[in-house]
């Protein structure tokens, strides 16, 4: 092992795009969230269950989904955790803001939780629990970033 | 025609932070070599293979085609197996299902990863969806840190109790010399670690590994006659839970109480505390030790700080858990959980070495992916029913 230089060869900077299906479950969602500012979520049949992202199909009970009903926009707390390493964001390449707050948001009236930012001007209000609000983005262009972050509000 | 299903042989690398010095099919190699040797079998014996990793982390896909130099599948029925972290105890899982149809009488399993090759954090943000999961996802992290705060918050346990676990796994570690980390750590190192994401430091989570392990199963008709004290595999259990990362209920691996149930019952095991003898867990942050051991079973809700604190699951305890010094010590994604189950047969087979617990009868191995799934296997000294 003479020339340690051989050892390794790099990839390149050659990048690859991909376009990803939203699917018409969560395109509705996306549409209300841009048009009118409302949270949706979709309700079993079955089991009764709201599911936020809406996905059409509930997985426990393996129906068809198709009934709509508005959650939040205001909710709790579910978990959350405060990121602090620095690391490459692969979405963009390039290395992600830290600190952030990383919320598992219960909406009022969902069963799921919602991921989203948390807000963590002051850290000693993010609790499991914690009521939170959406701060809508000024320019929606219906994707997740049309809200900006969730703030807590207790 | 169902067979029963031992392992007769077990290899792994030195794990390594980087490993230059070897690709991806002179690794799988070295853990081949060792297997075949455990075994004193030659290659020629094997009569097919089921390999796998986490492909992303190299960029690198069809790792059944491109190894089968290092792999020995060179005109052999060879299948592959990825299902994220678990990979390594689904190939095992895999093994198993193909030995016990009476199809195959010895298989070569291969789990390995060179995550020195990529980012990890990158790596891992690809396996989730792209619409939902990855605006605020950090890697395996940040879920796992959301799961500690949800257990924290339902039964009071502080991270003084979490580091406790990787006090344990560090120590147990000392006794491993294919262990990556290899040198102590105190309470009050782990807690003094930068913090990564709260209540997660540094010390309190798994690093970044290259390593390869192989373990050979082999059936009924001929185990013995390969190994006189097989390892037996009794049962196997997978879940899998989860579309998107919050639907998860946050403080409980539920995934593992369901698998544990499984097995116990069928095997009747009532009292798993006192019936099993030792845990390869495949727990890649310090609280998971408290979390998942109460969801396995092996204490109520909420009394695994207690438990861990009295020494229960150090070596020389009631029931040791990791004498490997487990993932927080050492984690080649694809093959960890496949390490869990050559270190759970190495214990039952008696040839752990200085990490050997005393007489076991029963060992418990899991495999755990990001998405809230587990794989368990039930290992025995007796050949099962």
């Amino acid at each position: 092992m003479a020339d340690k230089d051989q050892l390794i060869i790099e990839s390149g900077e050659a990048a690859q795009p991909f376009k990803y299906a939203v699917g018409m479950p969560g395109s509705k969602f996306f549409a209300e969230t841009r048009d009118n500012k409302r949270l949706m979520g979709e309700k079993c049949p079955k089991c009764g269950r709201v599911y936020v992202p809406p996905r059409g199909i509930c997985g426990k009970c393996y129906v068809k989904m198709d009934e709509w009903v508005e959650v939040g926009p205001l909710g709790v707390i579910g978990t959350f955790t405060i990121l602090r390493f620095a690391f490459i964001d692969p979405e963009t390449g390039h290395q992600k803001p830290v600190p952030y707050g990383y919320g598992f948001i219960k909406l009022d009236g969902a069963d799921t939780l919602y991921q989203h930012y948390i807000n963590i001007e002051d850290e000693s209000k993010i609790k499991i629990g914690a009521r939170v609000e959406p701060v809508w983005a000024e320019n929606r262009k219906g994707t997740t970033r049309d809200i900006e972050y969730f703030r807590v509000i207790d | 025609m169902a067979k029963r299903v031992a392992i007769v042989g077990t290899g792994q690398t030195f794990h390594k932070s980087h490993r230059p010095d070897v690709n991806g099919q002179e690794i799988i190699n070295e853990a081949v070599q060792r297997a075949l040797a455990d075994a004193d079998l030659k290659i020629k014996d094997i009569d097919a293979i089921v390999i796998g990793n986490m492909d992303h982390f190299e960029g690198i896909n069809y790792v059944d085609c491109w190894s089968v130099d290092g792999s020995g599948g060179v005109m052999k029925p060879v299948i592959k197996i990825t299902t994220g972290g678990t990979t390594g105890a689904s190939l095992a899982i895999g093994g198993n299902h193909m030995v016990g149809s009476g199809m195959f009488e010895k298989v070569l399993v291969i789990g390995w990863e060179k995550n020195s090759e990529s980012d990890t954090t990158g790596a891992i943000t690809t396996a989730f969806d792209p619409i939902w999961d990855r605006q605020v996802f950090a890697g395996a992290i940040s879920g796992l840190a959301a799961e500690a705060q949800g257990y924290m918050a339902r039964y009071g346990a502080s991270d003084r109790d979490g580091a406790r676990v990787s006090v344990r796994d560090r120590k147990h570690a000392m006794n491993n010399p294919h262990a990556q980390l290899r040198k102590e750590v105190t309470l009050e190192e782990v807690l003094a670690s930068p913090m990564l994401a709260d209540p997660i430091h540094l010390l309190d989570v798994c690093p970044r590994t290259d390593g390869a392990c192989a373990v050979i199963m082999a059936s009924e008709d001929v185990a013995e006659k390969i190994c006189p004290k097989p390892d037996w595999i009794w049962k196997t259990a997978a879940r899998h839970s989860y579309a998107y990362l919050g639907d998860a209920d946050y403080g409980r691996l539920v995934s593992m109480e369901r698998c544990a149930k499984e097995i116990f019952q069928k095997v009747g095991i009532k009292e798993p505390r006192k019936e099993i003898d030792v845990i390869e867990m495949y727990q890649p942050y310090s609280f998971a030790g408290l979390i998942w051991i109460e969801d396995m079973g092996i204490v109520g809700p909420g009394e695994a700080p207690g438990y861990i604190w009295d020494g229960n699951t150090d070596m020389g305890g009631e029931l040791p858990v990791n004498p490997s010094g487990g993932v927080i010590s050492c984690n080649p994604i694809g093959a960890t959980g496949l390490i869990r189950c050559a270190e759970a047969a190495m214990q039952v087979m008696g040839k752990a070495e200085g990490r050997q617990v005393p007489d076991v009868n029963f060992a418990v191995s899991t495999g755990f992916g990001g998405c809230w799934w587990t794989d368990m296997l039930l290992h025995g000294k007796k050949k099962p029913n």
